[in-house]
């Protein structure tokens, strides 16, 4: 048991250096061929915006990290109905797909305006444009989580009679959920997009909103602050979907865990 | 004991994909079991063993003729049934004792008192069954850490434990070395005499169908159906040692003489 936790803080440590070497280079980049602030502000000077302006950016940060949950959250919920329908039968997979596909290829941006005409500028928008740009990865993975589940593990229930509903409690959704967990975490960040996107356009709170103005201000060390803050939620969020899906689906990654 | 038997297929053709070019799987095939019987299906591979166990397990539906259960039409909620594959397939997302339980969750009566007693009467249930098959002490195990052969006892025991009429096994010994196989064959035989329960068993091990049948079905090459039905009648509880008694050898040359004639024979009798 002792190995494995040391290999893991050592990944630890050198992804913590990659960062931190990241930074080092980026400040010793720009100060060797003297960038200008305006075009690319260094670390530290981000980093002390960062720290002056919090005060300010908190109310927005915590503006964007509400809208985005609220979108994800229902993103998720729907995805996984929508999932859910589309999976459990072939004929509904081979009909909605092509649908699917083509929805998730609008770009989102183009919805965004259509969202504001109907709903008018604000917090509204960016929930719905973060909600569905989350569905898409949520829905694919559900609905390919249960479309793929073993025949057999169907077939132990079915001779004991089950209705579809019991093989569907019993075995597809369980199947199902490392596929939905994994589309949590890629559609955790997607959501934070959607948000931003939508908080840039149309609001005037949020993170996406203040880098606009920042950047119509030519402030771009606060646009990079910007960008710092939505980093870390993302991470942070990324971090809480892995830490959650490990503890459920365990299961399903106990190669790793015993192989190292 | 009752006239009607427990399984009864009569004329039965199976076709798989399409309905007048798709591969006929089962031609005119019919096959009768009495309750409390055990019965072993042997024959060349691809024969359509497995067909028959599907259609009785009510997972497949035969093209045309009869499959009857108790006298009634063949589904799933009619009698009782245990299934264990070849393949363990024992759920990963669950502990040995939580996969042993799912017919407790699924089948009435159990199904009601399920969220009552899952804790205590069934866990104990389920503890039982696997101190039966050797395998005490690893309820709480994953199926992953477990031999392969641990995870087909624990197979038995899923298929046991709901107490079907009728207990369908295919090839359940298959992927199992032969230590292991010849100690399951006993523990099957001792659940089997306890229990009276009847049993069909798809197998391509004629020394298997030897030491547990009462009857052994050969079935000719696809499109199959029975050509012969051995009585087996050397005195339980049997052993190893019955498999090399004389008259068992020769019991066991003969069905391989007749496998190997089915396979030698008109496999392109088909359409005639």
């Amino acid at each position: 048991m002792m190995k494995p936790l040391k290999t893991q803080q050592r990944q630890r440590l050198l992804s913590a250096m990659v960062l931190i070497g990241f930074f080092l280079l980026w400040e010793l980049a720009c100060l060797a061929f003297q960038v200008s602030d305006l075009v690319l502000p260094r670390p530290t000077q981000i980093f002390l915006v960062l720290f002056e302006k919090m005060p300010l950016l908190w109310p927005h940060t915590v503006q964007t990290l509400y809208t985005t949950l609220l979108g994800f959250a229902l993103g998720v919920i729907s995805g996984v109905l929508l999932g859910v329908m589309v999976g459990s039968s072939r004929l509904a997979y081979n009909v909605a797909y092509p649908l699917l596909v083509g929805f998730s290829s609008i770009p989102k941006v183009a919805v965004v305006p259509i969202f504001v005409v109907w709903f008018g500028a604000g917090t509204v928008p960016a929930v719905l444009t973060s909600m569905i740009i989350s569905i898409f990865p949520v829905v694919v993975n559900v609905a390919t989580g249960l479309a793929s589940t073993e025949p057999e593990f169907e077939d132990v229930l079915k001779v004991l009679g089950a209705s579809k509903r019991d093989v569907l409690w019993n075995v597809s959704l369980p199947r199902a959920l490392p596929y939905l967990f994994a589309s949590l975490k890629v559609a955790i960040t997607l959501a934070f997009v959607g948000t931003v996107l939508s908080e840039s356009v149309a609001a005037n709170k949020g993170i996406g909103n203040v880098m606009m103005i920042a950047s119509g201000n030519f402030d771009v060390a606060l646009v990079f602050a910007g960008l710092i803050i939505l980093a870390v939620m993302g991470v942070l969020l990324y971090a809480l979907s892995a830490y959650i899906e490990h503890r459920v689906t365990g299961w399903a990654h106990r190669k790793t865990e015993s192989m190292t | 004991m009752q006239d009607t038997p427990l399984i009864e297929l009569s004329q039965v053709t199976v076709r798989y994909g399409d309905p007048d070019s798709g591969t006929l799987a089962l031609t005119q095939t019919s096959l009768r079991i009495d309750r409390g019987d055990f019965v072993a299906l042997v024959g060349p591979s691809g024969c359509g063993k497995s067909t028959i166990l599907k259609l009785v397990a009510g997972l497949l539906t035969a093209s045309s003729g009869g499959v009857l259960l108790n006298g009634r039409e063949a589904n799933c909620k009619g009698i009782g049934i245990g299934l264990a594959f070849q393949n363990p397939t024992m759920m990963p997302w669950l502990t040995i004792r939580e996969n042993i339980m799912i017919p407790l969750k699924i089948v009435e009566p159990y199904r009601g008192q399920y969220a009552r007693k899952k804790k205590g009467e069934f866990a104990e249930k389920a503890d039982a069954m696997l101190a039966r098959v050797g395998l005490a002490g690893f309820g709480d195990k994953r199926p992953w850490e477990l031999s392969g052969g641990m995870l087909q006892r624990a197979s038995l025991c899923r298929a046991l434990i709901h107490e079907p009429q009728l207990l369908l096994l295919d090839e359940p010994f298959g992927a199992l070395d032969s230590f292991t196989r010849e100690e399951l064959w006993d523990i099957l035989q001792q659940l089997w005499m306890d229990t009276g329960s009847t049993v069909l068993l798809v197998t391509h091990d004629l020394r298997e169908a030897a030491y547990l049948a009462n009857r052994v079905c050969v079935m000719s090459s696809r499109p199959g159906r029975i050509l012969e039905d051995c009585p087996v009648p050397f005195p339980r509880p049997r052993s190893e040692e019955t498999t090399y008694q004389p008259e068992c050898v020769s019991l066991i040359h003969s069905l391989r003489k007749q496998i190997a004639d089915a396979r030698a024979g008109e496999p392109t009798q088909e359409n005639a």
